[in-house]
């Protein structure tokens, strides 16, 4: 079964280096450009995975896993956040918000699917 | 595994230098003593995701810089600073220092480091909290730690919640398994009765038993993204304890060569050399892949890309939909067809020639870009010259969205810059001044770019001092371009502002006159194919206007016919065309002719001779004489015919054979042959070298000596 996600990132390049790494391993990926995006095609679709950037227009990456919880089909999904912070302070508003995990940027490709293994089988 | 990073840096870079724009634009609009929250979240997002994205290149230094920035910035998001004009310099700075960096990685050369440091030192001095600054991040070393076996023991207890956050204990254990071998027992003892089991909530827990050659960090990874929903226990007994310290001794024996195999047992002193080693094959490496990058830039050579809007693209492609299906129906007319199908043929034919008119503008439209790309950067400019120059004004933009040509785009960005300079330098007076006057102290100056019949109008204008003729005057007088006792209007005088080695300023100033004047605004502008126009008026402002064409690739042509060669002349150049009556024709000192019309007095040009045709119409009246204007200045073309007009595609003469003075290019007719297309302003020029004539006098101006 090949595994759906949605990436969800204001800045082109990061989208990009996502989806070029993920369609690699031979995910299917969809690209959002901040959060009010992504949640329209949370709705409209059923994604396996979610990983979203924090700072983004619209609608942020912590509000935006906050409004994906409250829905039936996202309870239960592994959502991660894209994060260049280590402050174990961020790392706690994550958790609050109902993430799954972080992802630290800038990541290499294979930490990334190393952190995609751990969430999605 | 490797992906191949250059095309998406090449997007890295095209979007940071966005991000700066707006980093930039948002540092202007923010107005003193205001904290305007959206405004700070875009700085601050700008510099974060520069920061994000350079980070997956390994531009160090540029992650460094843009951390800091970011800390100052966050520090400034919580408020901590007052928003003060210092403050918005410091940032501005920041910007210009990070766009400085950019460029520097694109096209891999060296910066200016001290600026940089500079600046960072001001970052840092600023902060409101002494926050550890980062001097240089530096991507953490793997150390390779001896391998040993040993035993994990691990209990973990998830909170009832964990699976509210998408974690899966079972994924966790999986991970586990991979580094070695693993026992699961889990105890179910927490599990409620039924009628109180919550199906959402996790009730078991689990003691983990793992022979592993890992090391700690290894497992605390897996469990990093639970390690505070969870009770975690972990305690770990080293099964190899003996034989590592055999190996400690009998290791300092060996000697270490690229070719040995490296057992794993290796103690601190040793690691050392190997990672020397390693080292060197890296760079080795390195210098390789460096060489294969290089090689693969430059068979790219300089890419130039334009981000286009899907819209745009769909709508092309939804017009080559519609083509197909005018083929497809030309195509079963044409199989079999008889004498009745024509008026088929016919509608089929003109559906043809819409289709391709409307794909002919809708690929237009992809190199079209809204002129705020140009306009944005007027802000900061204008911000800074003032300042500088101890003036106060107010920047209107209007019609940004006006879409140009992305190479006119281009190719005005310096004119403008100059034509904005000048007004803020020579325009717009000091405060005092404008007090003195009755003017508001603050000054307008204002951009503003509209479409008028098929062209794109710029227009630059100030509430200024207006053009000081008595200065233009004097300084013509001094070039010797007229004598003292000569009488020029207004508009005359103007025109000497286009002159080469014209300036009047007094000093050269750091802001304009800079040894590029307003001869070579009006060069380019004309190699453009546009024209620039001036209105002043004192005490009052001046005004340019800057006219340009849509688009350089195609333009509606008159055809015209000289002897047996046919010309094209741009159609938005022609004026009128008209029989000549030879009773209105003056002729002066042989060369010059002069056809009256109405109240103009217009020059002719014989094109037969211009072109040194044979077989032509030579006598005034077998003809035709066609208006044509270029840069002000109007002109009468003699031609034997007009003929159709249409759609011209231009093809550059000058990179395929050379550059003529007054011929701007060719096209290719619908019968194959090539026709020349006429460049108005090119031919006046060539008539007044022919003639002798002073271009900051109107052709045809007669000067009795």
């Amino acid at each position: 079964m090949v595994h759906k996600i949605l990436i969800c990132d204001d800045s082109v390049s990061i989208r990009q280096m996502l989806a070029l790494t993920l369609n690699d391993a031979k995910y299917n990926v969809t690209e959002s450009k901040n959060g009010m995006q992504a949640l329209e095609l949370a709705n409209q679709q059923n994604f396996d995975l979610i990983i979203t950037d924090i700072n983004m227009p619209l609608l942020d990456g912590l509000s935006l896993v906050k409004k994906l919880r409250v829905l039936p089909e996202y309870r239960f999904k592994p959502i991660l956040l894209l994060t260049t912070e280590t402050d174990p302070k961020k790392k706690k508003e994550a958790k609050a918000a109902g993430a799954t995990g972080w992802i630290i940027k800038p990541f290499d490709p294979d930490k990334l699917l190393a952190a995609i293994r751990k969430v999605l089988r | 595994m490797t992906i191949d990073l250059t095309q998406v840096r090449g997007l890295f870079f095209e979007e940071s230098f966005e991000n700066l724009d707006i980093m930039e634009s948002s540092l202007l609009d923010l107005e003193i003593g205001t904290f305007n929250e959206e405004l700070v979240n875009n700085i601050f997002r700008a510099a974060h995701s520069i920061k994000g994205g350079a980070g997956i290149f390994q531009l160090d230094d540029i992650v460094a810089f843009a951390h800091n920035a970011e800390t100052f910035l966050d520090e400034v998001r919580d408020r901590k600073h007052s928003i003060d004009q210092a403050l918005i310099d410091l940032l501005l700075r920041a910007g210009d220092i990070l766009r400085m960096m950019l460029s520097a990685s694109k096209d891999e050369i060296e910066y200016d480091t001290h600026l940089a440091e500079t600046c960072q030192t001001e970052l840092q001095q600023a902060l409101a909290e002494t926050t550890e600054f980062v001097e240089e991040i530096i991507a953490e070393e793997i150390i390779a730690v001896p391998a040993v076996l040993r035993e994990w023991h691990i209990e973990f207890k998830p909170d009832l919640p964990i699976l509210k956050t998408g974690n899966d204990p079972i994924n966790l254990f999986r991970e586990l398994e991979e580094l070695g071998e693993l026992t699961v027992i889990a105890n179910i003892d927490a599990i409620p009765d039924f009628a109180d089991l919550d199906p959402q909530s996790c009730y078991l827990s689990w003691e983990l038993i793992l022979r592993s050659e890992a090391n700690d960090t290894d497992i605390e990874e897996i469990f990093e993204w639970v390690i505070d929903e969870c009770e975690l226990n972990i305690t770990v007994n080293n099964l190899e304890d003996t034989e590592l310290s055999i190996s400690e001794q009998s290791i300092e024996e060996l000697e270490i060569t690229p070719e040995i195999i490296v057992p794993k047992e290796v103690i601190p002193q040793n690691i050392e050399t190997i990672k020397s080693i390693n080292n060197k094959v890296i760079e080795a490496h390195e210098e390789i892949s460096e060489d294969i990058v290089n090689k693969h830039i430059n068979t790219q050579g300089n890419t130039n890309s334009i981000r286009v809007g899907i819209d745009k693209i769909d709508n092309l492609i939804n017009m080559v939909g519609e083509l197909v299906i005018t083929q497809s129906m030309l195509d079963q007319i044409g199989e079999n067809f008889d004498n009745s199908d024509i008026m088929q043929l016919r509608d089929g034919l003109s559906q043809l020639e819409r289709n391709t008119r409307e794909l002919q503008e809708n690929v237009m439209r992809i190199r079209m870009l809204p002129i705020s790309f140009s306009f944005n950067r007027f802000p900061r400019l204008v911000h800074d010259l003032s300042t500088q120059l101890g003036k106060k004004v107010e920047l209107i933009l209007s019609g940004e969205s006006t879409e140009l040509d992305k190479t006119v785009l281009e190719k005005m960005s310096d004119p403008l810059v100059h034509l904005v300079r000048n007004s803020l330098d020579h325009g717009i007076e000091l405060p005092e001044q404008r007090k003195q006057v009755g003017k508001p102290e603050v000054g307008q100056l204002h951009l503003n770019a509209f479409h008028q019949s098929g062209n794109i109008v710029i227009q630059i204008s100030d509430d200024g001092a207006g053009f000081d003729t008595e200065k233009i005057r004097a300084k013509a007088i001094q070039k010797g371009w007229i004598t003292p006792d000569e009488n020029l209007v207004d508009e005359q005088l103007y025109e000497f502002i286009f002159q080469p080695g014209f300036s009047t300023s007094e000093e050269v100033s750091d802001v304009s006159g800079r040894g590029v004047g307003m001869d070579v605004v009006r060069r380019n502008i004309r190699d453009l194919g546009g024209s620039i126009e001036v209105k002043s008026e004192a005490g009052k402002g001046s005004k340019f206007s800057i006219r340009l064409p849509l688009t350089l690739a195609i333009l509606d042509g008159q055809l015209v016919r000289v002897g047996e060669e046919i010309f094209v002349l741009p159609l938005l150049s022609i004026m009128e065309s008209l029989r000549i009556q030879t009773k209105l024709v003056n002729s002066f000192t042989g060369t010059l002719e002069i056809y009256k019309l109405r109240d103009d007095y217009i020059p002719i040009f014989r094109l037969y001779k211009l072109f040194n045709i044979k077989n032509t119409a030579t006598k005034l009246e077998q003809g035709l004489l066609v208006i044509a204007e270029g840069d002000g200045q109007k002109i009468g073309l003699f031609v034997d015919e007009l003929l159709s007009q249409q759609q011209i595609v231009i093809k550059s003469l000058e990179n395929n054979y050379k550059k003529v003075q007054g011929v701007s290019g060719a096209t290719i007719l619908g019968d194959g042959n090539v026709a020349l297309i006429l460049d108005i302003t090119g031919l006046i020029q060539l008539f007044r070298n022919q003639t002798k004539s002073p271009s900051y006098l109107p052709l045809g101006t007669i000067r009795y000596e």
